[in-house]
């Protein structure tokens, strides 16, 4: 079953890599000229594409971009100067931590409101709990983000607005994920610092997913709830503080798990997004800055590696599925 | 509880007609024309029209433009991307997983690989790249959002049309000698509308957003059309000095998404009960 998902998976990655690729190739007009600008003149086009190996057959460009991709080369950016790779692996513990804690920050509201909506069903505080959980769908988190910064951060002065860590604090970086090292280190103003920015990030990104996992809990706790099990559980007279711990939630927990799994993948969506807003250094604030200098390699290589990364959290999640629950097939 | 379905749909349905109208009749409804420019009155606050000057009931911009006819105004590209996406999104994934599920084999196979793969991108992102490449433009926009939608319609009409194609009025459709796509696209594909219209309401809620992400990002349409994403963009920069710039627009968007959730929730109630309480 394993074997079939993995060999399954590989036309999926040649069809990324090929959307990849293809993405340079249908910007309209020469994506040289308009990187190089009016300024270029025609001997420095024909240069920069001949290095691009833009003047190559299509086919010969494609094998070149995927023969490079899977050994982990996708050139030079020309913003920075540097491999590709390598700023992607060191903007990526970002992102990862921003994730993280945005994950952290939406089990922490949903689970507790998603249970508890389940258990009162019907009630004046379950219609209460999906009507917050509905608020939080709707709103943009871009706009959440600008408003906590106007009132937590501007209004209020709580808590930075900017950055992963004040400036003027050192921290010596072992993994680059600045909770784990200030604490590997001992530097607690740097741990605090680096909660203290994480803050605002992680509530914005954190809230959508909040929303969507509180009805998946209370839905998922609801169905559980239906069951002749549980109904078997309460005729042998268990008190219901057993019935919810032992019963409905161990087996709940099961969708639970896997729908927060999932949804870290889609995070990815959204950290684009609250990193640009809290110029916060992760991939996706790289992203998007590859874009406003039409920065292609490094543009492609980005999506190529969040591509990647989903596909990758997906699969991962596809097979814990598996152990959790063995009459699950792939 | 049947009441507070109709409830949803009635005031979910209230403010996406609300909505409609005003995006329609803009012209008429907006106070002033979106693009004019009042340096005189640059970054003015809300105001009734203090001491005889001109009403402003939500400021201006740093341009001097009326907020509030700018509002209007953007209602138009958002309802305008959301409802054309959805519609184009959805022929485009009702029909190619209409053909997957109903002829299976070799056109299944490679229908579904090919929405495995737009599935590997996060959907925004897929959008931000498209756009980045493709550039900015309102069809560009339309597009690139159409693409990374289609793949929602595409694998549930095909799971439903898998189901449908056992049933017994298609076999009998089958054996009054119905061809293959008659019996598609006259028996099979209409029963699957009820998830359909679900998934497409709550899909132009998303749309919505995204639009509103990419405009916000500079990758949506030309800065010379107004849209509330934008808004926020160029109010970004004047938070501390005129926050109605941000506040306004942002609330445009939440009540707009949270009246089609509102519509699409009463819906799903309705038309698909086993969803109900999902998301």
């Amino acid at each position: 079953m394993l074997r079939r998902r993995f060999i399954g998976a590989i036309p999926v990655l040649l069809g990324i890599s090929l959307l990849v690729f293809f993405l340079m190739h249908i910007a309209p007009g020469d994506p040289i000229s308009l990187l190089l600008g009016d300024d270029a003149t025609e001997a420095e086009i024909q240069r920069t594409r001949h290095e691009w190996g833009l003047d190559q057959p299509i086919l010969v460009q494609y094998w070149e971009f995927l023969s490079h991709a899977v050994r982990g080369d996708f050139g030079k950016s020309l913003k920075f100067g540097e491999p590709v790779t390598k700023l992607v692996f060191e903007r990526l513990p970002a992102t990862c931590e921003l994730a993280l804690s945005s994950l952290l920050v939406a089990i922490l509201i949903s689970i507790p409101i998603g249970v508890y909506s389940a258990i009162k069903h019907d009630s004046l505080l379950d219609h209460a709990g999906m009507g917050l959980a509905l608020v939080g769908v709707s709103l943009p988190n871009f706009w959440l983000g600008i408003m906590l910064i106007y009132f937590l951060g501007g209004q209020f002065n709580l808590f930075p607005v900017a950055g992963r860590i004040e400036y003027g604090i050192q921290l010596e970086t072992i993994t680059r994920l600045y909770l784990v090292d200030s604490l590997i280190t001992g530097n607690f103003p740097a741990f605090w610092s680096a909660v203290q920015h994480l803050f605002m990030p992680a509530i914005t990104l954190g809230t959508s997913l909040a929303a969507i996992v509180t009805r998946i809990t209370r839905s998922s706790i609801l169905e559980v709830m239906r069951q002749d099990y549980i109904t078997t559980a309460r005729a042998k007279g268990l008190s219901e503080r057993a019935v919810i711990w032992r019963h409905i939630l161990r087996n709940a927990m099961i969708t639970i798990i896997t729908i927060l799994g999932l949804q870290l993948g889609a995070l990815l969506n959204g950290a684009v997004i609250t990193e640009t807003v809290f110029s916060f250094p992760g991939i996706g604030d790289l992203l998007i800055q590859a874009i406003s200098v039409r920065d292609y390699k490094l543009a492609q290589g980005l999506i190529f590696f969040f591509a990647m990364m989903y596909f990758a959290v997906n699969l991962l999640v596809d097979l814990l599925y598996m152990l959790v629950d063995p009459r699950i097939k792939l | 509880m049947a009441r507070m379905r109709y409830l949803k749909i009635w005031v979910g349905g209230a403010i996406l007609l609300l909505l409609l109208v005003c995006g329609l009749v803009a012209p008429f409804l907006a106070p002033y024309d979106p693009q004019e420019q009042r340096l005189e009155h640059r970054l003015q606050p809300p105001s009734r029209g203090i001491q005889g000057s001109d009403p402003h009931w939500l400021g201006t911009d740093n341009l001097g433009r009326d907020i509030l006819s700018r509002i209007i105004y953007g209602s138009r590209i958002s309802l305008l991307v959301g409802a054309t996406t959805v519609v184009l999104a959805g022929f485009m994934g009702c029909f190619l997983g209409a053909l997957a599920g109903y002829f299976g084999d070799l056109t299944d196979e490679v229908i579904s690989k090919i929405s495995e793969i737009f599935l590997a991108f996060p959907f925004l992102l897929l959008a931000i790249a498209l756009m980045a490449f493709l550039g900015q433009g309102l069809l560009n926009l339309i597009l690139a959002l159409m693409l990374t939608r289609w793949v929602q319609y595409c694998r549930v009409v095909r799971g439903e049309v898998l189901s449908l194609k056992e049933r017994d009025f298609v076999v009998a459709a089958r054996a009054l000698g119905g061809r293959d796509f008659y019996i598609l696209f006259r028996h099979v594909v209409p029963n699957t509308l009820a998830s359909v219209t679900v998934i497409a309401t709550f899909a132009m809620a998303i749309v919505i957003i995204a639009e509103a992400s990419l405009s916000f990002l500079g990758l949506g349409v030309p800065p010379s059309i107004p849209t509330w994403g934008s808004m926020l963009s160029e109010g970004r920069s004047y938070m501390y000095r005129a926050p109605w710039l941000t506040i306004f627009p942002g609330i445009a968007i939440f009540v707009t998404v949270f009246g089609i959730n509102l519509l699409g929730d009463g819906l799903r109630d309705i038309l698909d009960p086993k969803l109900r309480g999902q998301r």
